[in-house]
C-alpha cells in the first residue's frame, strides 16, 4: 500500500515540518552546545511535540529518552546537574507544573541545581485535548517555589534569546512556552534579560502587562485602541520571576486614569496578574488593576484560536475588556 | 546468611572477603554510628533511632571500606556518591561525615538547633558530604541515576550507591527509575534496600505488601542480591564485589535483610520506636546494651 497522496497530509513525526515554530527550542540548545556548554536534553515521550527531535538528531549522544515518567525525569535531571552538566528537560506544562511540582521544589530548586525545565503547550493551547492537558496553574505553582526562575517567552525568537541568556544564569529555570505556533513579536536576534521586561510603550490611559502568547494579542489591542485615539502601552513581562518591578511602578506612575491591566493565558489567581497586584499593593500605588485571563474555571474545549476568542484573549477580546475597564 | 549472587557476578567471591582486622574495625564503626545516634537524638529530643540501627552495618561498610572517598574532600569530583531515600536516617550519617573530616566535629553538638546545618533530613546545600538532599521518599534512586548518566558527558569514573527503605518501594517513582536504570544498563549503579520490615503505620507487608521483592527487581532488569544486613563481613564482601565487578551490564540491587532497631532489644520488637526519645536513664541502658554486643 502506498502512502498518502496529498502533500497536505501529515503525521506525528513530521510535526516540525508543518510547524517550523517547534524548531526554536532545539535551535537554542544547539547554539549552547556549539558555544561549548555541556548541555543535554531529555523529554518524557514528547520529543516530536516539543521539537527536541531536532536536537536529538543533531546530538544523539546528548539526548535522553525518559519514556512516560515525568517525575523520574525531573529527579534524574537534578542528579545530572550535580556534576556540572546542564540538563534541559521537557514535557507538557500541565505535567511539569503540577505532576512534578514536588520534585522541582525538592530536587531542583531547594537543592539549587541549575536544571532547565521546559513546560510546553502551556495555557489552553492544547485546545480540545482538554483539562488534563491545559496548564492554567503553572505560573502559580512555579513562582511560589523559592530560588526558581520563571520565564514566559512571547515568541520563538525570545525563547531562543532566553535559552542563550540562561548560560549565565545560576538558578534553575522554568520556561513556560507555547506550542510553537506563537505569532512573531520579535525578530531573530532579539535580546532577553532575566528580571527585565520588554516595554512596548507606557500608556497614559492604560498599560497592558502581558506574557506569553497574549503579548502579541495585547499589542494588537493596543494598536487598535491607539488608532482610535487612546494612549495605550504594552509591557511584555517575559521574566515573571524575577519580576521587573520598576517597569510596573513606572506604568502605574504614568497612568492618568489610575488603571492598569494584566493579560495571561492562566488562571487570574496566582499568575502574572497576582504578581503585578502584589507589587502595586507593596508600593501603595492605589491603582485599579484589571486582571484578565482564565477566571478561576476550567476551560472549555475547542481549537485553540476558538478558545482565545471565547475567553477574550485574542486582540479583539483584549481590546473589548480594556475598553470596558476604562469606561467602568 | 550468605549472599545469593547471580552466576555472572560470583567470580572472585573470596578475594573480596574482608580480613579479621577490617571486620573488627567496621564493627566498631557501626557501634560508633549507633552510639552517636543516641547522643545526637538526645540533643534534638526526638529522632529515628531504629532507622539508623537497621542500616548501621551498611553505612559502616560503605563509608569506611567500599566507597572510593578522600578524607576531608567531600566535593572531590572523582568520589563515589551515595544517595538515600530514607533521609530520616541522616542522624546516623552525620557522625560519619564529621569523622571523615567532611565538616568540623563540633557541628554535631548543635544537631537540629537553630541555625544548625544538621537537621532530621540531609541537606546538600548545608552539609558537606551529602551528595543529594533527601526527605521526600522515592526521589533518591532517580537522583543517583542522574549522577551515573552524567558520566557520559563528564568522563568521570565512579560508582553511585543508593539506599532506599523497604516502605519506599510503595512510591511509584521508584519503579520509573528502576525501568530507566535497566534500560540504560547502569552498571555503575548499586542500590540497596534496607529491608527492615517496618514503616510508620506498621509492618510493610501489612500496610502494603511488596514481596516478592527479588523477583520484582529481576523482572525489572536488575541483578539482584540478598544479604544479612547486620553481618558486616558478608555486607562488606558483597558490596566490594559489586563495586569491583566490571562485567555486569546492568544495575545491581542488594536486599539488605535487617532488623529495625537492631542493637537495642526492646526497640527490635516494637515498631513504635520509628520515632522517639530516650530519657537519659534509658539511654544509659541502651548504650550499655550496644557496647556489650558483638553483632
Amino acid at each position: 500500500m502506498s502512502g498518502p497522496k496529498s502533500p497536505n497530509s501529515w503525521q506525528y513525526r513530521g510535526l516540525n515540518m508543518v510547524n517550523p515554530g517547534l524548531d526554536h527550542l532545539s535551535n537554542g540548545l544547539i547554539d549552547l552546545v556549539k558555544a561549548g556548554h555541556n548541555v543535554v536534553a531529555g523529554s518524557a515521550d514528547l520529543q516530536y511535540s516539543n521539537g527536541l527531535n531536532r536536537f536529538a538528531t543533531a546530538y544523539p549522544d546528548r539526548y535522553i529518552s525518559f519514556g512516560i515518567s515525568e517525575q523520574n525525569m525531573v529527579s534524574v535531571a537534578a542528579g545530572i546537574a550535580t556534576t556540572g552538566v546542564v540538563p534541559f528537560v521537557a514535557t507538557f506544562a500541565s505535567f511539569m507544573g503540577l505532576l512534578t511540582c514536588e520534585q522541582i521544589r525538592m530536587d531542583v530548586a531547594y537543592s539549587a541545581q541549575p536544571v532547565r525545565l521546559i513546560g510546553h503547550h502551556t495555557g489552553i493551547s492544547l485546545g480540545f485535548y482538554g483539562t488534563s492537558h491545559h496548564a492554567t496553574e503553572d505560573i502559580g505553582t512555579m513562582r511560589s517555589i523559592a530560588d526558581l526562575t520563571v520565564v514566559s517567552p512571547s515568541d520563538g525568537a525570545q525563547l531562543e534569546a532566553a535559552i542563550r541568556a540562561s548560560a549565565d544564569w545560576d538558578q534553575p529555570i522554568y520556561f513556560r512556552i507555547g506550542r510553537g505556533r506563537d505569532p512573531v513579536v520579535y525578530g531573530a536576534g532579539t535580546e532577553f534579560r532575566f528580571g527585565k521586561a520588554q516595554v512596548h510603550g507606557f500608556g497614559e490611559d492604560l498599560t497592558i502587562i502581558a506574557c506569553g502568547i497574549t503579548v502579541h494579542a495585547a499589542l494588537e489591542a493596543a494598536a487598535a485602541m491607539t488608532a482610535a485615539g487612546r494612549s495605550v502601552g504594552v509591557i511584555d513581562m517575559a521574566s515573571i520571576k524575577p519580576l521587573d518591578r520598576d517597569a510596573i511602578i513606572e506604568a502605574a506612575d504614568r497612568s492618568k486614569t489610575g488603571r492598569l491591566m494584566t493579560v495571561e493565558e492562566h488562571n487570574i489567581l496566582g499568575g502574572l496578574g497576582a504578581a503585578v497586584a502584589e507589587v502595586l499593593t507593596d508600593e501603595g500605588k492605589g491603582i485599579r488593576l484589571k486582571r484578565h485571563g482564565i477566571h478561576d474555571e476550567y476551560s472549555l474545549i475547542a481549537p485553540p484560536t476558538h478558545l482565545y476568542a471565547h475567553y477574550k484573549l485574542d486582540g479583539a477580546g483584549i481590546r473589548s475588556v480594556a475598553e470596558e475597564f476604562l469606561r467602568g | 546468611m550468605t549472599s545469593q549472587p547471580d552466576a555472572a557476578a560470583s567470580a572472585g567471591h573470596n578475594s573480596h572477603q574482608p580480613d579479621a582486622q577490617t571486620v573488627e574495625r567496621l564493627r566498631e564503626r557501626a557501634q560508633f554510628i549507633r552510639l552517636e545516634t543516641i547522643r545526637l537524638i538526645d540533643i534534638a529530643k526526638t529522632g529515628h533511632y531504629t532507622s539508623v540501627f537497621s542500616a548501621a552495618e551498611v553505612f559502616s561498610a560503605l563509608y569506611y571500606d567500599v566507597m572510593n572517598l578522600r578524607r576531608g574532600e567531600p566535593g572531590w569530583d572523582g568520589r563515589d556518591r551515595f544517595t538515600i531515600g530514607k533521609g530520616h536516617a541522616a542522624v546516623g550519617l552525620f557522625p560519619i561525615y564529621a569523622d571523615l573530616d567532611f565538616f568540623p566535629r563540633d557541628w554535631l553538638d548543635d544537631y537540629t538547633r537553630l541555625g544548625s546545618p544538621l537537621g532530621d533530613h540531609p541537606d546538600m546545600r548545608k552539609v558537606p558530604g551529602v551528595d543529594f538532599s533527601s526527605g521526600s521518599i522515592g526521589h533518591a534512586l532517580s537522583n543517583a541515576i542522574g549522577m551515573v548518566l552524567a558520566q557520559r558527558w563528564t568522563g568521570k569514573d565512579y560508582k553511585v550507591f543508593c539506599m532506599m527503605g523497604d516502605g519506599e518501594m510503595q512510591e511509584g517513582q521508584v519503579w520509573e527509575a528502576a525501568l530507566f536504570a535497566a534500560q540504560n544498563r547502569m552498571k555503575n549503579l548499586i542500590a540497596i534496600i534496607d529491608r527492615n520490615g517496618f514503616q510508620l503505620d506498621g509492618r510493610v507487608d501489612d500496610v502494603m505488601a511488596i514481596e516478592p521483592l527479588d523477583e520484582k527487581w529481576r523482572a525489572f532488569g536488575w541483578e539482584v542480591h540478598s544479604v544479612d544486613g547486620h553481618d558486616i563481613a558478608a555486607v562488606t564482601a558483597l558490596l566490594r564485589r559489586l563495586r569491583a565487578d566490571e562485567t555486569r551490564e546492568k544495575p545491581a540491587l542488594v536486599i539488605s535483610k535487617t532488623v529495625k532497631g537492631r542493637g537495642v532489644s526492646y526497640m527490635e520488637t516494637d515498631p513504635g520506636w520509628h520515632l522517639g526519645w530516650l530519657d537519659p536513664s534509658d539511654a544509659e541502658e541502651a548504650i550499655a546494651e550496644i557496647r556489650a554486643q558483638v553483632i
